[in-house]
């Protein structure tokens, strides 16, 4: 009660008009990027769920331990971590402000990524030669959809990614750009982190089975 | 086989037999839906208003603007889904013994489907997410959400959902599966026609407008509050938002993935809810209610923030326990999340489990319980003015508690394994829906129209309104407490028992009292819209508000503020208030605001084109129209200019117009 008594005679400032703020930040950005990756993090949990609930569910059909080639997978790790690992350095020549290397290790990433999907879709398609389709039994169907989710987000971050070089292109890394790329890098690191999930649970328990 | 003649491969499975012109219910539905249509244009083309409603409303990035939208379209959606529950409860009423009713089982079954789905999904959430978006950004002091292009875009995937819905009425059928679609009666081999595709695609949509929505919020909240408002500062309708929006992204996630999956069964034969190839049906309903139960939650929160604003600014006093309602709205939250189990007790997976969900779920009364004693608190030697929004408010806590005994009373494992799928256990979650969220909602609306348009809503009108909806409630549900009690099963369209036909025709005779509170609501907006010049305020301020946006215009500038408030305490208005503050009349700088787009319409559009290819096996629609929403969204990313300034000169005509007006409490 007292304070209040004090306060009321205080004189109180209700606007500071030389702080006026824009209506956006791009602190909000980034703060409403991460909320996305969360959910989205959420969704592969639940497709994780699912795969661990119904994984051992074969119905008669081929087990992981027969079907997982695992230097293939190695490989295809391979591309993903390294193109992180490339685009983290470009990330670091756009804070340094270098536009053309930074334009350049983005185009690695994505022939790397575009190497992912690559041998993603040829394996599948060995799977699927074999008679071991999404089809096939529920263990299938819960180990197709989850590494196509991680496929067909990695495919998008790939148009994103084609997106953004012609656009530094046309405008050089404005702050525009710099905000972008930085939540496209994120997205990038979020699906590397995705995939050592994938790759531990899916191929490396798989195939100890 | 497949077919591939020319007319399948445009129409896909779409046929002239895919129109129920067998159907007098439907037809008549449609000669006036299409009648009333047809007025509305020929009066919009009349009056000129397209292209006014084209660049005021439809590309408006204007969070006031997109959340009266949210309102309009969950009012339209509200009197389809009330058209649904008067037919069942007629249907219930007379279907005894020899006659049959006027409903026949499969029509029915469309009926409560679309009922429940449309009452939640396009009527509950779109309200909130209205009221959200029109509050909460002037109760912190913000100018606009974080991300306002992404709001109109969410906004307009919901409408893409509910057209969705709305067209399932007249072309081909509606899902006949529930309004969760439990697997595997939602699996192709027992609904193979097009009601699941419809109910799946229409929700995917609409629930991705849902999740954006919520980002948005949550970064809106934390990122974008005057200086001075810390979180202990903030407004609890601001509060009960944020954790709503917290949660809403928590589960909305589960959901996606839940449908995703049923819609590969359904287009690819995979297997994951079939038993056949090792699939599980349970592993659906675990998803769905993961989902579910914390969805009533992300409902009924900014319904409690809503109570908690009218009861204090309508007893003169601040809330009571302040501290205490944010941590009880926090614990609501986490709990809301370990509880969904309680929706199938008798799945059976044993006595530690259940017991673990029925305590959960008992326990959320205690923090539920102390928010009904701190707004108890609050009105106890208040000055309470019973104005419409605070009869509202009363007439929920005497509602509403019972609803929540009768939860805890079901989350008892032993009496749900009697009471599952019961009218009891339907009577309890309209109780809480209706008594909770809808008279909540109700409230709020009534509470925050004069700042939306600047004049109050009818009174007289609007108590027909509040008796209809808080009578016909009692009338229509008490009856269906006692029949479930008894044992009656939900999702019935026919009995055998003559004895129960009483309790259904007083159950019909509550909801045609409801139909008068529906009713009486729209006659308070339009009596309000008639009677405008009268019922006008002027102040800004017509309830003696203690928030934020009762410190600015009604309605708002586009601004929101001209300039941007410093928060002291609590109740920051009430604060500058008894400080004496006065409207700066000069000093004005110009504002940074957005610019509007079309892109939200078009990519919402083509949605909605996606769902309806896909639901009919139109592969070349579903293919354009997705390549079309990635070429338009890229092409959005092109446009960088993308804000304008509003200039200082504009801003001091707007206010300088205000400072003539006599301040709120002269």
């Amino acid at each position: 009660m007292t304070i209040q008594l004090v306060n009321k005679d205080a004189q109180r400032v209700y606007h500071l008009p030389e702080a006026e703020e824009h209506y956006h930040s791009g602190g909000a950005t980034m703060l409403g990027f991460w909320i996305y990756l969360m959910s989205d993090a959420l969704i592969f949990a639940s497709l994780f769920a699912v795969y661990g609930t119904l994984s051992r569910n074969y119905a008669g059909g081929p087990p992981p331990q027969h079907l997982f080639e695992l230097p293939l997978v190695a490989l295809n790790t391979g591309f993903l971590l390294a193109s992180s690992i490339v685009l983290s350095i470009g990330m670091q020549a756009m804070a340094a402000g270098r536009t053309a290397q930074m334009w350049r290790l983005l185009a690695v990433t994505g022939l790397l990524g575009a190497a992912f999907l690559c041998v993603e879709l040829y394996e599948f398609s060995s799977l699927i030669a074999e008679g071991a389709t999404p089809q096939r039994s529920a263990f299938l169907s819960a180990f197709f959809t989850l590494v196509g989710t991680h496929g067909l987000h990695v495919l998008f971050g790939l148009i994103w990614l084609v997106t953004l070089l012609v656009q530094i292109a046309q405008r050089g890394l404005n702050e525009d750009n710099k905000r972008r790329l930085m939540c496209l890098s994120m997205f990038w690191h979020f699906l590397d982190i995705i995939w050592i999930g994938v790759f531990t649970v899916v191929y490396l328990f798989g195939a100890l089975r | 086989m497949q077919d591939h003649s020319f007319t399948t491969t445009v129409f896909g499975r779409l046929t002239l037999e895919s129109l129920p012109i067998h159907e007098p219910i439907l037809v008549g539905t449609f000669i006036a839906v299409a009648a009333l249509g047809l007025i509305i244009v020929a009066a919009l083309t009349y009056f000129r208003l397209w292209g006014y409603l084209w660049k005021e409303w439809f590309t408006s990035v204007d969070h006031k603007k997109i959340g009266i939208m949210y309102i309009v379209l969950a009012i339209i959606m509200l009197l389809r889904g009330f058209s649904d529950a008067v037919m069942m409860r007629l249907q219930q009423a007379i279907a005894f013994g020899g006659n049959e009713g006027f409903l026949h089982s499969s029509h029915y079954d469309q009926i409560f489907t679309a009922h429940g789905t449309i009452m939640i999904f396009f009527v509950a959430i779109p309200l909130v997410v209205g009221i959200v978006n029109f509050v909460m950004p002037l109760q912190i002091g913000a100018r606009d959400v974080a991300f306002p292009y992404l709001n109109n875009l969410s906004f307009w995937l919901t409408v893409a959902g509910s057209v969705l819905v709305m067209i399932s009425l007249f072309v081909g059928e509606f899902a006949r599966t529930g309004w969760l679609s439990y697997a595997p009666l939602a699996e192709k081999a027992f609904s193979p026609d097009t009601g699941v595709d419809y109910y799946l695609w229409s929700l995917e949509i609409a629930g991705i407008g849902t999740t954006l929505s919520a980002v948005n919020m949550v970064a809106t909240v934390i990122k974008m509050r005057a200086p001075g408002m810390s979180l202990m500062k903030m407004p609890v309708f601001t509060w009960t938002a944020l954790c709503s929006n917290v949660l809403a992204i928590a589960i909305f996630p589960a959901l996606t993935a839940a449908f995703f999956l049923l819609l590969l069964d359904r287009y690819l034969d995979t297997a994951f809810f079939i038993n056949d190839l090792g699939g599980n049906a349970m592993l659906y309903w675990n998803m769905v209610w993961m989902w579910g139960h914390p969805e009533v939650y992300v409902l009924i929160l900014p319904a409690f923030g809503i109570y908690s604003e009218i009861t204090s600014t309508f007893t003169g006093k601040r809330l009571f326990g302040y501290g205490s309602m944010v941590y009880a709205t926090v614990v609501i939250t986490i709990l809301s999340y370990l509880v969904w189990l309680h929706h199938y007790f008798t799945m059976g997976s044993g006595a530690s489990v259940n017991a673990f969900f029925g305590i959960a779920t008992m326990v959320i009364a205690i923090p539920t319980g102390a928010k009904v004693f701190n707004w108890l608190f609050t009105m106890f030697r208040g000055e309470i003015r019973f104005e419409l929004p605070m009869m509202w408010v009363v007439a929920f806590m005497l509602t509403f508690v019972v609803g929540g005994m009768t939860g805890v009373l079901l989350a008892v494992p032993a009496a749900d394994f009697v009471l599952h799928n019961s009218l009891f256990l339907v009577a309890h979650f309209h109780n809480t829906i209706i008594g909770g969220v809808v008279f909540g909602l109700f409230a709020g609306m009534t509470y925050w129209f004069p700042k939306a348009f600047g004049f109050k809503m009818d009174e007289f009108w609007g108590k027909v309104a509040f008796w209809g909806w808080v009578i016909g409630y009692w009338v229509a549900w008490t009856p269906i407490y006692i029949v479930g009690l008894m044992g009656t099963t939900r999702r019935v369209n026919h009995f055998d028992d003559p004895t129960l036909q009483p309790y259904f025709v007083i159950a019909l005779i509550g909801a045609v009292i409801i139909l008068i509170g529906v009713l009486g609501f729209v006659m308070a907006i339009v009596m309000g819209i008639v009677k405008r010049n009268k019922l006008r305020d002027v102040t800004g301020d017509p309830w003696d508000g203690r928030t934020l946006e009762w410190s600015t215009t009604s309605p708002p500038p586009a601004y929101n503020f001209a300039i941007t408030p410093v928060v002291y305490e609590l109740d920051a208005w009430h604060d500058m208030k008894e400080h004496g503050y006065k409207h700066p009349t000069e000093g004005f700088r110009p504002v940074h605001m957005p610019r509007n787009t079309a892109t939200g319409v078009v990519v919402a559009a083509l949605a909605t084109a996606l769902g309806f290819g896909m639901i009919w096996y139109m592969w070349w629609l579903a293919a354009i129209s997705f390549a079309g929403i990635l070429v338009v969204s890229i092409v959005h990313t092109f446009n960088y200019s993308r804000d304008h300034y509003i200039p200082a000169d504009a801003i001091a005509l707007t206010e300088g117009k205000r400072a003539q007006q006599p301040a709120a409490r002269a």
